[in-house]
């Protein structure tokens, strides 16, 4: 379903995505067919239940995984087709990534958990800018068994942006936190897409949470169910759920 | 049936992890084999011994003279605590034999005429003892008449004592005495230039001017015999007929030599198994505790559907069994497929009547008890911890890891390394001791390649010394009689011989400190050419006695002290003369003087026992016709010949060793390495997922990976070597004797295979891993909590 509504420029454009895997014998058609584009600059939320094919939306924009047929552009380049080594590189240059278990390596500090992108990246910031940009400069030293679940959630995100990427893909930020922290890590998501001005991809399954994005983006099995645009994007505290 | 609903469980965890257990299996199967093979070997060394020395009367205790009469006998058997005493004659003798041009050297032995022999009989493999009465007829010992392909009725002819004489050959047999057959001052069996041989008494006696008179004697004793005061009896007996001394099987040539290799089983069998399966059993328990960290939940479960804590340690301890139960199996496989080639070897140089290889029954219960403690201790340590667990406790998800910082984040230096650097060395950190064992593991067979390649090297070196810095005659002649001077020249006149020295060689006894020891006194030409007791022909002193490092060191001696001598020949007479130089040789008991120093010691004019020759090979078949003409030489020993005989024996068994040794190490190396990695990737691969989602290219998350197993096995190679180097120091000591030492020389090549055997192995279990790395399913690893 294309939009032809937004004004800024296109970041990522998929036509006609399908992906199908095999899941033991049961052949799994995860997506079936989906368009979409999104721009420079906004803040989308995907909304859809489990197996709806959220994930393997953003896995496949991000770079992770490969669709079965159709095309993924990013700007000019197209990223069906290209080999795994191309994939990393577009993801070591463009993309971050923060995920539901926040996923940092245990045996780095906070600092060092973000400069281990940084060390690769182009044109990073800092990892202590990076951690003061997520509230963290006072727990630069710590390492993961030492900070609570938002803590390391908000490590992640500092990891993910250090690199300036393009776009943020999040799947489910807030899924593994109480509702408190996860409005905490959701502000610094918002504060990143406005004062960066990165695109922002969130995947969740709470409603609430689609009221802070510019799109809502729904799916359905393997499908885009409905496009809508906030008037009024509301602000991380006004959420609760 | 939920039991066997645990079994499929169980049964599906062991093909996944098919690859981690059979490494495993491999390293229990090694540490099986390598018991099964030495406690089954040594037992049937042991049996086959026992079983000769008890069925053909191996003596107890031996005596050698110059020539005593036979009325001494009585007085010998009615010693107390003696059994049985025999009187015998025993010479050196030369032989030919049609279409072998080379000398042969023999041992020549009586047989009682009328009555079979009380001790030492022979077992016939041909024929029987010669016809009583017969003086033309001989018994041949075994492997020389096999290698030379001669039967009963085929004719040697012999140098007896200077006359040369047709023998018959009446039998071919073995004896107790010879199961080791070796040649005088040599180290290896040459079977076809050395022989032992039996003929009628009345015909050596004859022969050797020795009626009425014998020159050995060997003795049976009483189960509670003292031994000590019977040799001290028998000294003080012989002493003027010219003993050099009683002594019992413990100094027997031959039985020293089998008594050397069952000690070396016994340690074969007692240190690699424990290595090997104490290494299998660390394994199990990184590996079990793996498992059952992934496992916590589902063992919370079982727990929570009211199943007891032995039932779940029970569970594990299945795995473990399936595990041992794989490498006890392959080990006695491997065991028996490799035990009947080397028992075979061992046949060719221990010659028992009946040498079968038999699987010991007790190997079998040794492993399987050896190895079953060690898989349950390494299982109950895993699963116990969880077992004891409550179960909404073993429900809750793990929290992250704790690390800690290393002395890489010494602000100093902190900068200097990368994110990836420290996260290898923090995991190292994180498990000390599992880091430690794995160095551990890897070092051992670091050091068994190390200590395989020293043994080769080693004997080499000692070649070298002994054939081309001390020995470097071509020949050894002894004459029948001291000769005068002048036979040098009559030897120099044969065409083909290029170079002669004349030597001087009388048995001698040597006392210190309560200590003594009977050897031969060698009295060297001037500047010898040939016989060098240092690297270069240095001058000899006119006067003193230079001795070699082994006896002076056994005799607590140096040099400037004074030592006491007995002549064993003539008058017996006593000297004290000073030691004047401390000589370094690999081989045999050396004690040296001026030529012309010991002919005044013995009154005499200048006279040889013997001759060192040089001869022009080309011409080799003139020069032995010409020798085997002159009556008076008494043996020809071909010293060139021993060192190849030696070479020979290396080559033919290096590369069996070796291979063994390197799949011995390589198994263990590989099942350390492999484990590990395949425990490291699977603790670790969320980490590794995240680092490709961050943008990391596979081979630079392998690196990560890779570069701590690098480390480990960067930190085993020099620990190895540590190890290696001190169990070559320990086999050097351990085999250090007075028929040889084995020098302590290490050569740079041992260093680089030790190291190159690691790495190979090391090398493959990577392979394997980058594999593993390669397939990472990025999404899937992220996707599991």
């Amino acid at each position: 379903m294309n939009d032809k509504n937004s004004p800024a420029k296109i970041v990522f454009s998929a036509r006609g995505l399908t992906k199908t895997y095999q899941m033991g014998d049961v052949e799994i058609h995860a997506l079936r067919g989906v368009d979409l584009d999104l721009h420079a600059g906004e803040l989308v939320v995907l909304l859809g239940a489990s197996g709806s094919g959220k994930s393997t939306l953003l896995n496949i924009l991000g770079g992770l995984d490969t669709a079965s047929s159709g095309d993924v552009r990013y700007q000019s380049t197209h990223l069906t087709g290209i080999s795994d080594r191309e994939l990393t590189r577009f993801r070591r240059q463009h993309v971050g990534f923060v995920f539901q278990f926040y996923n940092l390596i245990p045996s780095l500090t906070a600092r060092e958990n973000v400069a281990i992108v940084t060390e690769i990246a182009d044109n990073p910031m800092t990892p202590e800018e990076a951690l003061e940009l997520v509230g963290l400069g006072s727990r630069l030293d710590h390492f993961p068994a030492q900070l609570s679940g938002g803590e390391q959630q908000r490590v992640a995100i500092a990891r993910a942006i250090a690199k300036r990427p393009a776009v943020l893909m999040c799947d489910e930020p807030t899924g593994a936190l109480d509702s408190k922290t996860g409005v905490r890590v959701l502000e610094v998501i918002q504060k990143i897409n406005q004062e960066l001005g990165t695109t922002t991809a969130v995947i969740t399954h709470n409603e609430v949470i689609g009221d802070m994005a510019d799109r809502v983006i729904r799916l359905s099995d393997g499908q885009v169910a409905s496009i809508h645009h906030n008037q009024q994007r509301k602000s991380p505290q006004e959420l609760s759920w | 049936m939920v039991v066997s609903a645990l079994h499929r469980k169980l049964w599906r965890e062991c093909r996944q992890m098919a690859g981690q257990l059979l490494a495993i299996a491999l390293v229990i199967a090694a540490g099986v084999m390598v018991l099964v093979i030495s406690v089954s070997t040594r037992q049937s060394i042991l049996l086959s011994q026992h079983e000769f020395y008890q069925q053909n009367h191996f003596a107890d205790v031996f005596a050698e003279v110059t020539r005593a009469p036979n009325d001494l006998l009585p007085s010998i058997a009615a010693l107390p605590g003696v059994n049985i005493t025999e009187s015998r004659i025993r010479a050196g003798a030369r032989f030919q034999l049609e279409h072998f041009p080379d000398p042969i050297q023999g041992e020549i032995l009586s047989l009682p005429d009328y009555a079979p022999e009380l001790l030492n009989r022979l077992h016939f493999l041909a024929g029987g003892p010669p016809t009583p009465g017969a003086g033309h007829e001989i018994v041949v010992s075994a492997p020389f008449a096999e290698a030379h392909g001669l039967n009963v009725g085929d004719t040697v002819t012999a140098i007896l004592n200077g006359r040369m004489q047709p023998l018959s050959i009446s039998g071919v047999a073995l004896s107790p005495e010879f199961i080791y057959q070796l040649g005088p001052g040599s180290i290896m069996p040459d079977y076809e230039r050395f022989g032992v041989f039996w003929m009628s008494r009345q015909a050596l006696a004859a022969a050797f001017d020795m009626d009425g008179a014998f020159n050995s004697v060997s003795l049976s004793l009483q189960v509670n015999a003292d031994h000590q005061h019977i040799i001290a009896e028998l000294d003080h007996r012989l002493g003027r007929y010219g003993s050099r001394g009683a002594y019992t099987r413990d100094d027997h040539l031959s039985h020293r030599f089998i008594s050397e290799e069952l000690a070396q089983l016994r340690v074969m069998a007692i240190v690699l198994p424990t290595i090997f399966i104490g290494v299998a059993a660390f394994l199990l328990n990184v590996l079990l505790t793996r498992i059952i960290q992934t496992q916590k939940q589902s063992i919370a479960l079982l727990k929570a559907f009211g199943y007891g804590r032995w039932y779940i340690i029970t569970h594990y301890l299945q795995m473990t069994a399936m595990v041992l139960l794989a490498g006890l199996i392959a080990g006695v496989l491997l065991g028996v497929v490799v035990a009947e080639p080397l028992a075979q070897l061992y046949a060719i140089y221990f010659r028992f009547p009946e040498f079968r290889f038999a699987l010991q029954l007790e190997s079998l219960v040794v492993a399987i008890l050896f190895t079953a403690l060690a898989g349950v201790l390494a299982t109950f340590r895993a699963a116990s911890n969880a077992a004891k667990m409550a179960p909404a406790e073993a429900m809750r998800p793990p929290s992250p890891a704790r690390y800690q910082r290393t002395f890489l984040d010494h602000p100093r230096i902190v900068n200097w390394w990368q994110q990836p650097t420290r996260i290898m060395l923090r995991n190292l950190r994180r498990h000390p001791f599992r880091s430690i064992i794995s160095v551990l593991g890897i070092a051992l067979s670091g050091g068994l390649l190390l200590l395989g390649s020293y043994q080769f090297n080693a004997i080499d070196h000692m070649l070298i010394q002994q054939y081309r810095h001390h020995h470097l005659m071509d020949l050894e002649l002894t004459f029948a009689e001291p000769r005068p001077l002048r036979s040098v020249s009559t030897l120099k006149a044969i065409p083909g011989i290029t170079y002669v020295e004349g030597f001087r060689q009388v048995p001698v006894s040597l006392q210190h400190n309560r200590k003594s020891w009977r050897l031969l006194l060698l009295g060297l030409p001037e500047s010898s050419e040939l016989r060098r007791i240092s690297q270069s022909p240095a001058q000899l002193p006119a006067d003193g006695v230079a001795i070699s490092q082994y006896l002076a060191a056994d005799l607590e001696l140096e040099a400037g002290d004074r030592i006491e001598l007995t002549l064993l020949i003539g008058r017996q007479q006593q000297f004290s003369l000073p030691i004047v130089q401390i000589v370094e040789e690999p081989m045999g008991l050396g004690l040296y003087m001026h030529k012309d120093a010991l002919n005044r010691l013995l009154m005499e004019q200048d006279t040889l026992s013997g001759a060192w020759v040089l001869y022009d090979k080309s011409q080799a078949e003139q020069v032995f016709n010409a020798l085997h003409q002159l009556p008076y030489v008494a043996s020809i020993g071909q010293i060139s010949r021993a060192e190849a005989d030696i070479r020979f024996y290396i080559d033919s068994t290096m590369l069996g060793i070796m291979t063994v040794m390197f799949l011995l190490a390589g198994s263990m190396t590989f099942a350390v390495i492999y484990n590990n990695a395949r425990i490291m990737f699977a603790e670790r691969q969320r980490e590794l997922a995240s680092l490709r989602v961050l943008g990391f290219h596979k081979i630079e998350v392998a690196k990560i990976l890779l570069g701590e197993l690098a480390l480990l096995i960067a930190l085993a190679i020099p620990v190895g070597w540590a190890i290696g180097v001190s169990f070559a120091w320990l086999l050097t000591q351990a085999l250090s004797m007075d028929l040889f030492r084995i020098p302590f020389v290490l050569s740079s090549q041992s260093f680089a295979l030790s190291a190159l055997g690691v790495c190979l192995a090391a090398a493959f279990s990577m392979l394997l891993m980058l594999r593993k790395i390669w397939r990472l399913d990025m999404i899937q690893a992220l996707k599991t909590e």
